[in-house]
């Protein structure tokens, strides 16, 4: 025969259930998992993140492959989007809705009820005094001064027991449903949002499909047909410097919108703090760089490539860098050029830009022949070259107009453009979320600034008056004070008037 | 006055603060350090008041000509920049010494907490010394990002709010070595006028009650411009992400005392803690962090 010796109480998986649903939903858990999500959102500030900055992520793959390998299944580089920092998320989530819901309701019961009986030992409260006055108006004078003071008040035999400040329960239910609120208006943000960068050259047209982005996410319920149908036209450009600093002082792009598509365009300035809105989609100006014009041109003459080529700034003075590829060429050429848009030199540095501004341009080119390797299958960048299959045939640098023969062609450096770079953002939690933050901070400060407390008069062979301040601010002994003065001031008009 | 001239006066006008700093914190030191004396032949010591109460008020006069002088400096700042003067990391510095001193100024006209002058020149003497010699940068126009009506908003409440941190820090701070004195048998005589431990306590939460909803604000009016600049209210930038963890570790304090009753001891770590995420935030993401909050021009 077998015997059971398990001690603990069968309590069944329901059981099971609501005990796990009490732990969760208590407020010592809430409390954790808050801590927790501070503590969980460090690493995320610590190493780059995937969505941010890409390219020190694969330094990190380069340098230690193991560790980097490893801290990714951890999902270190991707922090904010992790299973396990989700998890967190969630529970708290689910434990703020179980610990504040039933305060709500309990707050809401609890609003229309008189305040607590009178305890019997006045002496151990707060501001305990013995006040000497007649004790028959005192307890009249008293219920008179409480309610000119809007306390909520209880009558009993041979006393009074009032509280104020209920709305601190209020303002405190009001912050935590507004947390709620916020989480929702996250969580509608990502699962039905869309967010996307394209960068266009000045003059060009950027028509609003997926295949117009250079990087496009969709939130999980979020089809790739719903984005709004509009196009763009980059009209004109004009970015301002600080002579002393070189720090950009002003971007303004003027723009003409077509929405819908083929309709009649309208005019638009969009600066950096000043988006374009239709409906829930906004477009930003995010940056700005350059693309020199180049045309190149085989043994013959004949034009093998001609227009800008999109270069990405490297420093604060918009040296910009960038690859040049001529697939058409036999065998196929490669430029990596730098583009200079200020030039000045020195014997340390060679040829740098001084001033982000284009006042003297230079092209420095280094040619490379042989494969670009754009048919191996796997995806290259547009803003580097694929050496490995290449030799270097040499070195230039170019000044405006210039052109430099590399001898089974020749490359021009005709000009430049400017290009921005537009993100294009489809929030629509973002009104929930804002209104939350709202909300949040007057229930804080209704909260954080509302006394709630307890005053308790009893007259029996003397009158007796204590209080209890509910949370610790200040003023309670003050009120007392008044009440004293009250009930002292009412018995001495009584006895000049016998 | 040209814009160069108003930012060399504003320059000048924080040297002479260090020098105005420097005399409030040797008055300080004085009035503390002269004041006791040995009671008639014995070794016995006590505190008296009375022969250094002049050198008090000096520490207190200079502590106001102070507070006034870095106010001027931070006006012309932005005068000659034509914008409010917080742009990069050397003006939030001088801007957020100035809140500081006026948050002391504060609690020293409604409690006459003078005992506070010492920590608190001190403070400002660092944080002004390093302002000036490591982190200056030339006045100079904003950069488009910085170019809107937020930035007086969100960066102002972030400033005070950084400032009246400070303070809580160093009134917890006080609290610990006091307590660290009475446990080791009694403060020294020097520490007696120094306010009880339940007040240092008290005033440490009180500050960060008072406080807590400006932070709040401070954050949600970066995210509301963020949105407009950036175009996400909220895109765990690491500057966010600490302002965050600041927010998550106050609020940890408040709960930590108004609903399981810590006081004392475990507060004054907590909201030391809390405080040192926020001196974290602002010196190691301004200058080693990447981000979008790269504003420090260092």
């Amino acid at each position: 025969m077998t015997r059971n010796k398990s001690t603990a109480p069968d309590i069944g998986l329901i059981g099971l259930m609501r005990w796990a649903w009490r732990q969760l939903t208590s407020m010592r858990t809430a409390l954790i998992l808050l801590m927790l999500l501070g503590v969980g959102a460090i690493p995320g500030s610590l190493f780059p993140q995937r969505n941010q900055n890409p390219q020190k992520v694969d330094s990190y793959f380069r340098s230690d492959p193991t560790l980097a390998k490893w801290m990714d299944r951890l999902h270190l580089f991707n922090v904010y989007a992790s299973p396990w920092f989700s998890a967190i998320y969630l529970l708290l989530f689910i434990s703020l809705i179980g610990c504040v819901l039933p305060r709500a309701f309990h707050h809401m019961k609890e609003i229309g009820k008189k305040p607590p009986l009178t305890p019997r030992n006045l002496d151990r409260m707060e501001g305990y005094r013995v006040v000497a006055t007649d004790s028959e108006i005192a307890l009249s004078i008293a219920i008179k001064w409480l309610k000119s003071h809007h306390f909520r008040i209880r009558v009993e035999e041979g006393g009074v027991s009032a509280e104020k400040g209920y709305s601190r329960e209020t303002g405190n239910l009001m912050f935590h449903l507004s947390l709620i609120l916020i989480l929702v208006g996250v969580a509608l943000g990502s699962l039905f949002g869309m967010k996307g960068e394209a960068i266009i050259n000045v003059g060009d047209r950027f028509i609003n499909t997926p295949t117009s982005y250079d990087i496009i996410t969709f939130g999980k319920f979020q089809e790739q047909g719903s984005l709004i149908p509009f196009s763009l036209t980059a009209t004109n450009f004009v970015a301002t410097y600080d002579p002393e600093t070189s720090q950009p002082s002003n971007y303004v792009l003027s723009t003409s919108i077509a929405r819908p598509i083929g309709s009649e365009p309208q005019r638009v300035i969009i600066k950096v703090n000043k988006p374009w809105t239709s409906g829930s989609t906004k477009v930003y100006l995010q940056a700005t760089g350059y693309s020199p014009v180049v045309t190149v041109r085989d043994k013959a003459g004949a034009i093998t490539f001609q227009g800008p080529v999109i270069f990405l700034p490297q420093d604060a003075n918009l040296s910009s860098l960038g690859a040049i590829k001529i697939p058409d060429m036999r065998p196929q050429i490669g430029f990596i050029a730098s583009f200079i848009p200020t030039a000045g030199s020195s014997a340390a540095r060679g040829i740098f830009s001084t001033y982000p501004e284009v006042l003297d341009p230079r092209l420095v080119l280094s040619a490379w022949q042989g494969n670009l390797g754009l048919d191996s299958g796997n995806p290259q960048s547009v803003y580097s070259l694929d050496t490995s299959k290449m030799s270097k045939i040499g070195l230039k640098a170019l000044t405006l107009g210039g052109t430099y023969d590399f001898g089974s062609g020749s490359i021009t450096f005709d000009g430049w453009k400017s290009w921005v770079n537009l993100q294009i953002v489809d929030d629509p939690g973002k009104m929930y979320a804002l209104f939350g933050a709202i909300f949040a901070i007057l229930g804080l400060l209704i909260s954080l600034f509302t006394r709630q407390r307890r005053i308790w008069v009893k007259v029996g062979g003397s009158v007796e008056i204590a209080g209890l301040a509910k949370n610790g601010i200040p003023g309670l002994e003050e009120e007392l004070t008044a009440l004293e003065l009250a009930l002292n001031e009412s018995s001495g008009i009584k006895g000049e008037s016998k | 006055m040209t814009s160069t001239n108003l930012a060399f006066f504003s320059n000048d006008a924080i040297y002479a603060c260090l020098a105005i700093f420097t005399i409030a914190f040797f008055a300080h030191t004085f009035e503390v350090s002269w004041s006791v004396k040995n009671v008639g032949n014995t070794d016995k010591t006590e505190f008296d008041f009375s022969k250094t109460r002049r050198s008090g008020r000096v520490g207190t006069a200079m502590m106001i000509l102070g507070f006034l002088l870095l106010l001027i400096a931070v006006v012309t700042r932005g005068l000659s920049a034509h914008r409010v003067p917080w742009g990069n990391m050397y003006e939030f510095s001088i801007t957020g010494a100035l809140m500081l001193t006026a948050a002391y100024l504060f609690a020293f006209a409604k409690y006459k907490v003078r005992w506070l002058g010492l920590p608190v020149s001190i403070s400002v003497l660092l944080t002004l010394g390093t302002a000036i010699t490591v982190l200056y940068r030339p006045s100079a126009p904003l950069v488009p990002a910085l170019k809107s009506p937020w930035l007086a908003i969100h960066v102002l409440a972030a400033i005070i709010s950084g400032g009246v941190f400070l303070v809580a820090n160093l009134v917890a701070a006080t609290f610990l070595i006091m307590e660290r004195y009475e446990l080791n048998g009694g403060r020294p005589v020097w520490a007696q006028r120094i306010p009880s431990l339940d007040n240092l306590d008290q005033l440490s939460y009180r500050l960060i009650a008072f406080v807590f909803p400006l932070w709040t604000f401070a954050v949600i009016a970066g995210a509301i411009w963020a949105e407009s600049a950036w175009g996400k209210y909220w895109g765990w930038d690491p500057k966010e992400t600490w302002a965050f963890i600041t927010w998550v570790a106050y609020a940890a304090y408040l709960h930590a005392r108004v609903t399981v009753g810590w006081r004392g001891r475990r507060a004054a770590w907590l909201c030391i803690f809390a405080g040192s995420t926020f001196l974290f935030n602002y010196i190691y993401v301004n200058i080693w962090g990447t981000g979008l909050h790269t504003y420090s021009g260092l």
